[in-house]
């Protein structure tokens, strides 16, 4: 163990500063995709609520495939595939490749996160608003999703969790983030353990407060809202 | 846009039997790390249902470093850091132990819900009907958290078939290596597009009945409550 | 003098089943009926086409000569769009077996959140005629109060109350106090006799037979998706003129 440690005698503050920088990185990958999902979520959730029956097949097809597929072949398509494919136009650098391929991901869960949330509200809070004289649109913006909201915070804090370790996949086509940086140091320095390690140590610091999170608000809408 | 297909048509012999082989390479590593993650998870749930504060708190720990880090990172360290130290897998061993030991985390967290989902009275009135509590166990609690714990396990099964993707990083010949393999070993990048998404359509060969078996047992089990 | 409402032959199918078989039904102003029969019967849907949360199958539905949830264009009858029928619905009260209260606002916001929304009151004058109507139900004090924190009879009154901040023309009660506990039963059977006795337009749902003779003006005893008999209240408990009926009361009565 205490060898173990020694190994890092004369990386430690060169990695510490190398791994945060790229840390930080890692947390704004992570931050952008994550608004991206949901704003793709979103719309997937909601669009099926306007009862079109091809764009709900759409909606469908988008959900049942990037939900079945790894996050690894939609990254390869975005960066390798569609610049092969000869559109020039979309050659996007590999950080943004992350961000679209991450959101698009990202976006197929959340839309099923967001529609169970809907769903799980009793039927009777939509017609009460109805019959209230609000229009569908008033009843979902005052009173289904102000509450869909609660139950479904929870389940995004752990799609946040999982969104965060996704962005180590990004290292594959060489964005710039955490696991990118920590292979360098690995093969540089011909330490994979100490930096492996390191960079794990990074990921639970960066995971840790979000886990938490999520357990708080777990036990915390538990207990709240009861319909009826 | 047809010109796409016809290529794939063109080079469908080429690339098909290889994915096909590498899709049954997924099926073994994937199977290979559900069993390690079913056994282990059994230890990480009895530990961490344990009054013993021993046991209890690094099962915990276990469980939230393993949640808390990227599996790929998990995975590095078995393969890259360990033959660092002398300890050397093969890669297909490494992918197994790694997301073995990853899914044993989520694995122990369903098994635990489900255990502790059960109602104490479920046990109460078995004993009170003169059953040991290993019975109990056995006839009373197990059937109930089994049906609980199908879904999520099912679910869990689903992860892990999307999860082997990553390790084509450490080169086991599964999917996405032999996909990335064909694509510059043989020089096919402009039919690198119809490559992945024959890597798509095997990867949703996989998970899309699994799904389906999630939502029926995700049924049957409102239906029985 | 016209009637308030006026339904004419509606029909209600789901899927194959019937569910409503040509009912046909005049309701005058200040009129207070009661609606009958075992479950089944139809008598929930039949108030729930009349707010139009269930579109009938055929038929039509007037309230003050305006037709419900349809109008007529070209001879032909087209449904209303969201916002042509939100507002035939803000004046029509629903009172819901399960409250149907919001459970993310207070009570006070549950009562003014329709003032607000729907005839765009200000925050203020929303909720100070939310307030009085609180009163009205004698739950003032529970103003600020989570839905979860109140009692059902209390929950009821909230909802009631929330109907009637909406000054509504027709008010329909479906089935108001049978998800009650037996003793919080009284307290919304007294809100809801008060509301009789100011003269309003009241449909009910109801089990309460007792009540029912005492209140209400009618009764209609339904079954199969019809109208089995109707007349005033001491006749159709005290004299069922249909072997149905009397076989229907007296599982009642006995229970």
């Amino acid at each position: 163990m205490i060898d173990f440690l020694r190994g890092y005698e004369d990386y430690l503050g060169g990695w510490l500063w190398e791994m945060g920088i790229a840390s930080l990185a890692t947390l704004q990958l992570m931050f952008v995709s994550f608004w991206l999902a949901c704003a793709i979520g979103m719309v997937a959730a909601l669009i099926p609520m306007a009862r079109i029956k091809s764009l709900n097949l759409l909606v469908k097809l988008y959900i049942g495939f990037f939900r079945g597929v790894p996050v690894l072949v939609i990254l390869y398509w975005i960066y390798f595939a569609l610049p092969e494919m000869g559109y020039e136009v979309l050659v996007v650098s590999s950080y943004t490749a992350a961000i679209l391929g991450l959101g698009i991901h990202g976006g197929a869960f959340l839309a099923e996160i967001f529609r169970s949330g809907i769903e799980s509200l009793h039927k009777g809070q939509m017609e009460a608003a109805l019959s209230l004289g609000m229009t569908p649109a008033k009843a979902m913006a005052y009173i289904v999703l102000p509450q869909a909201i609660r139950v479904v915070l929870p389940p995004i804090a752990n799609f946040a969790v999982g969104l965060l370790k996704e962005t180590a996949l990004c290292s594959i086509i060489a964005a710039p983030e955490l696991m990118l940086r920590a292979k360098d140091l690995a093969s540089s320095s011909f330490l994979p353990m100490h930096a492996f390690v390191m960079a794990a140590v990074f990921y639970y610091i960066m995971s840790f407060p979000l886990m938490r999170a999520v357990e708080y608000l777990e036990v915390k809408m538990g207990k709240g809202l009861r319909t009826g | 846009m047809p010109e796409f297909w016809i290529k794939m048509w063109e080079w469908w012999p080429e690339i098909f039997p290889v994915l096909l082989r590498a899709t049954a390479m997924t099926v073994q590593v994937m199977i290979g790390a559900l069993i390690v993650a079913l056994i282990l998870g059994m230890a990480v749930a009895l530990m961490r249902i344990s009054t013993f504060k021993l046991l209890r708190y690094p099962a915990l720990f276990y469980t939230d470093v393993m949640r808390g880090t990227p599996a790929l990172v998990q995975i590095f360290i078995i393969y890259f850091g360990l033959s660092d130290l002398g300890i050397e897998f093969d890669p297909v061993s490494a992918a197994i132990i790694g997301l073995g030991m990853n899914g044993a985390a989520y694995v122990g967290e369903i098994y635990r819900a489900g255990i502790e989902a059960i109602h104490r009275g479920q046990v109460e009135a078995a004993l009170s009907l003169g059953m040991t509590p290993v019975r109990a166990m056995r006839y009373i609690i197990l059937p109930q958290a089994l049906r609980l714990m199908l879904p999520p396990l099912c679910n869990y099964a689903i992860l892990l078939v999307k999860d082997t993707a990553i390790i084509s990083t450490i080169a086991a010949p599964e999917i996405m290596f032999e996909a990335r393999r064909l694509v510059q070993a043989t020089f096919m990048y402009s039919i690198s597009g119809q490559i992945y998404l024959i890597c798509a359509g095997f990867y949703l060969a996989l998970t899309l009945p699994l799904s389906q078996v999630a939502k029926r047992l995700e049924k049957a089990k409102e239906r029985w409550r | 003098m016209k009637p308030l409402l006026r339904i004419v032959d509606l029909h209600k199918s789901f899927g194959t089943l019937e569910v409503l078989a040509g009912i046909s039904i005049d309701v005058a102003r200040g009129e207070k009926l009661s609606i009958i029969g075992p479950s089944g019967s139809g008598k929930t849907t039949l108030l729930r086409c009349i707010n139009y949360l269930e579109k009938p199958t055929a038929g039509h539905i007037y309230v003050d000569d305006k037709l419900i949830g349809e109008k007529q264009v070209n001879g032909k009858f087209v449904h209303l769009s969201d916002r042509e029928l939100a507002k035939e619905r803000a004046e029509i009260g629903f009172v819901f077996q399960r409250f149907n209260l919001f459970p993310h606002l207070t009570a006070l916001d549950n009562v003014s959140v329709a003032p607000r929304r729907v005839l765009g009151l200000e925050k203020r004058d929303a909720e100070e005629r939310a307030l009085a109507m609180l009163e009205k139900v004698g739950l003032a004090h529970k103003a600020g109060e989570y839905p979860e924190r109140l009692s059902g009879g209390q929950q009821q009154r909230v909802a009631i109350a929330r109907v009637l901040v909406m000054q509504p023309k027709l008010i329909l009660l479906d089935e108001a106090t049978s998800a009650l506990d037996p003793e919080l039963i009284g307290e919304v059977l007294k809100v809801i006799r008060e509301l009789a006795e100011e003269g309003r337009t009241m449909i009910m749902v109801t089990h309460e037979i007792p009540f029912a003779e005492e209140i209400s003006d009618r009764v209609i005893f339904m079954d199969d998706g019809k109208i089995v008999e109707e007349g005033p209240p001491h006749e159709i408990f005290s004299n069922p003129t249909h072997e149905r009926t009397r076989v229907f009361l007296r599982q009642i009565i006995d229970r």
